[in-house]
């Protein structure tokens, strides 16, 4: 096949689909065990100082934040993250010093709430890197073909751009049509952690909403979190196999932490904090402000339960739940 | 405009209504962050009810009964035929299915290419911006790109971009099918607060559609890096009702969070 172009960016999680699967055979279990455990042991060890994390769920919505909270109070440093439309966790990971490296779809922004002041000061003044562009569907596409097994997927997205040309693809001449198509290398990213609704003790989950890209990373994961709302009967799961969305075996710990993606939001369950996250946009616009805010919410706690205790506790639950539910008007606190 | 004490409404106002006239009934298109997300609203409120709007995240179909902050959260597949995933949606757009696209742009060039990665050196950028997000895919997919820029001026309409996120036409006539991007596709409308624009057939172009009312060609070609081609033809941008301003106002964005108050 002839190579047309190829992508400045630095290959990040990439191996070779046989390695990969010399990996799964090795390490994937396949017995149906009991695989709960805390935050603080799921991070203590699974995630390593160097790996290539991505975060599941979108922008603010069913992100693991009970994770993202624990690495850093763990004090975890040089990872790189997936920017997978990576925004609140991604902003906290590099404004605290964690993530030294991003591979860009969507970064260093909070959507409608503005840009994200603390990370996009750390990649302005050079101290985290962007080790590469890509889109939201070409990160997507990166798990499919590291879930599918095989080295790259093609794709007509990224042709023709600086995204492409600063992406780690390859773009060839394709064997069947002749015209150029766009080679996106499959990832496998070191640990990934998923935010889900329900699952069981070995890891069976179910997700109420959009997946967003959570079927494929779950799957391509080496190591994969997942925090759940609830625990499950193992009972109710196969009353229901149709509901399960990442089954057991590509699971590696299981995390029982209600409202454990605030101040993101869960479909169904609970809306975005608005005012915590403008706490954030506004404390991260200085570099105290962010050490600040780690140290009110991240540092003097011991747990997530503790954190959401400062953030105001079962009131602001349950005015989460109100909104959620559209039973209370919307509050935008982050607008100028 | 908006120092129009005649004027009614806010440009923003004026933006998310342009952009809404211009998606059809029967149409599918996929909506970013912002005010392409309220000109989807505003459409599906009010000429076109069968409007099919796509979100990137997975939400397909909702029937929007407010403003949702993220492409991603609930309200994207409130009411809505499905709730599935980016791969899903993002398939759909690359095998055809998705009409229109609506995208933001923080610099726009004359071949409507969009740039909302970095002001500056990528290396070492002035201004780090959030990157590609969905906007290069949804670009290369969708039959017609529609793109809105809020401030026109020589800092937003550039000879050139600082960085190439997302293709409009590339270099010009033929770019996309030489680099290999689905045929006949590529940037149809460009709305700024001064006028409306498409792309001329031959040149690909950006050419004047219809200037806002009020606004003069000077002012068009005056905060404008590139040549703009102005035909010989051309229109007055149609502006809002009363009943268009009180959608918007009172059902899509009652705290004004994104049209402003």
């Amino acid at each position: 096949m002839e190579v047309l172009h190829e992508g400045l960016g630095e290959l990040v999680g990439w191996h070779d689909p046989d390695e990969n699967r010399e990996f799964v055979l090795h390490n994937k279990s396949r017995e149906l065990k009991d695989k709960t455990m805390t935050a603080s042991e799921a991070v203590a060890s699974f995630v390593k100082n160097g790996d290539f994390i991505a975060s599941g769920g979108f922008g603010h919505i069913r992100v693991s934040m009970n994770i993202v909270y624990e690495i850093i109070r763990q004090r975890k440093h040089d990872l790189t993250m997936a920017g997978k439309t990576a925004v609140h966790d991604l902003d906290l990971l590099v404004g605290n010093g964690c993530v030294n490296k991003v591979e860009v779809a969507y970064s260093f922004g909070h959507e409608v709430r503005g840009l994200s002041p603390a990370s996009r000061r750390m990649v302005e003044s050079g101290k985290c890197e962007v080790i590469g562009e890509i889109s939201n569907a070409g990160y997507q596409w990166r798990f499919l073909a590291g879930m599918m097994g095989i080295p790259f997927i093609p794709s007509r997205n990224l042709l023709g751009t600086d995204t492409g040309k600063y992406s780690s693809c390859k773009v060839v001449k394709d064997p069947f049509s002749g015209k150029p198509i766009n080679l996106i290398p499959a990832a496998y990213p070191d640990v990934a952690f998923i935010h889900v609704h329900r699952c069981d003790i070995y890891g069976n989950c179910q997700i109420d909403g959009i997946m967003i890209e959570d079927f494929e990373l779950a799957r391509c994961a080496r190591k994969l979190i997942i925090t759940t709302e609830e625990i499950i009967d193992n009972e109710v799961i196969r009353r229901e196999p149709w509901r399960t969305v990442i089954p057991f075996y590509v699971v590696d710990g299981v995390v029982e932490q209600p409202f454990g993606s605030h101040p993101c939001e869960l479909h169904g369950k609970y809306f975005f904090d608005e005012e915590h996250i403008a706490e954030w946009l506004s404390l991260s616009k200085t570099d105290a402000g962010v050490q600040d805010y780690a140290k009110k919410y991240i540092y003097s706690v011991s747990d997530f339960n503790e954190y959401l205790e400062l953030c105001g506790g079962i009131n602001k639950i349950e005015f989460l739940v109100k909104r959620e539910a559209m039973r209370v008007p919307l509050v935008t606190p982050w607008r100028k | 405009m908006e120092n129009n004490t005649a004027a009614k409404y806010n440009m923003r106002e004026f933006l998310a209504f342009t952009g809404s006239n211009l998606l059809e009934d029967g149409k599918s298109v996929f909506v970013g962050t912002g005010l392409p997300m309220i000109a989807g609203i505003l459409a599906q409120k009010t000429h076109a009810p069968h409007l099919l709007i796509v979100f990137e995240a997975g939400g397909v179909g909702p029937i929007l009964p407010e403003l949702p902050i993220s492409v991603g959260q609930a309200l994207t597949c409130y009411r809505g035929i499905a709730a599935t995933s980016m791969h899903d949606v993002m398939s759909a757009g690359q095998a055809g299915y998705i009409d229109y696209g609506f995208l933001g742009g923080a610099q726009v060039d004359m071949y409507g290419n969009i740039n909302t990665t970095c002001i500056g050196d990528h290396a070492m950028p002035k201004v780090r911006l959030p990157g590609s997000g969905g906007a290069n895919d949804i670009a290369s997919f969708t039959h017609k790109t529609i793109i809105i820029v809020g401030s026109q001026s020589k800092r937003t309409f550039v000879n050139k971009v600082d960085f190439l996120t997302t293709p409009g036409y590339l270099s010009g006539p033929g770019a996309r099918e030489k680099a290999g991007l689905p045929l006949a596709t590529g940037p149809y409308r460009v709305i700024t607060q001064l006028a409306v624009y498409g792309f001329d057939d031959k040149t690909k172009g950006m050419k004047l559609i219809s200037l806002h009312p009020g606004v003069s060609l000077e002012e068009v070609r005056d905060n404008s890096s590139f040549d703009i081609i102005i035909p010989e033809k051309y229109g007055t941008s149609p502006v809002p009702t009363e009943r268009d301003l009180e959608i918007l106002r009172k059902d899509i964005d009652p705290t004004g969070m994104l049209i402003g108050k």
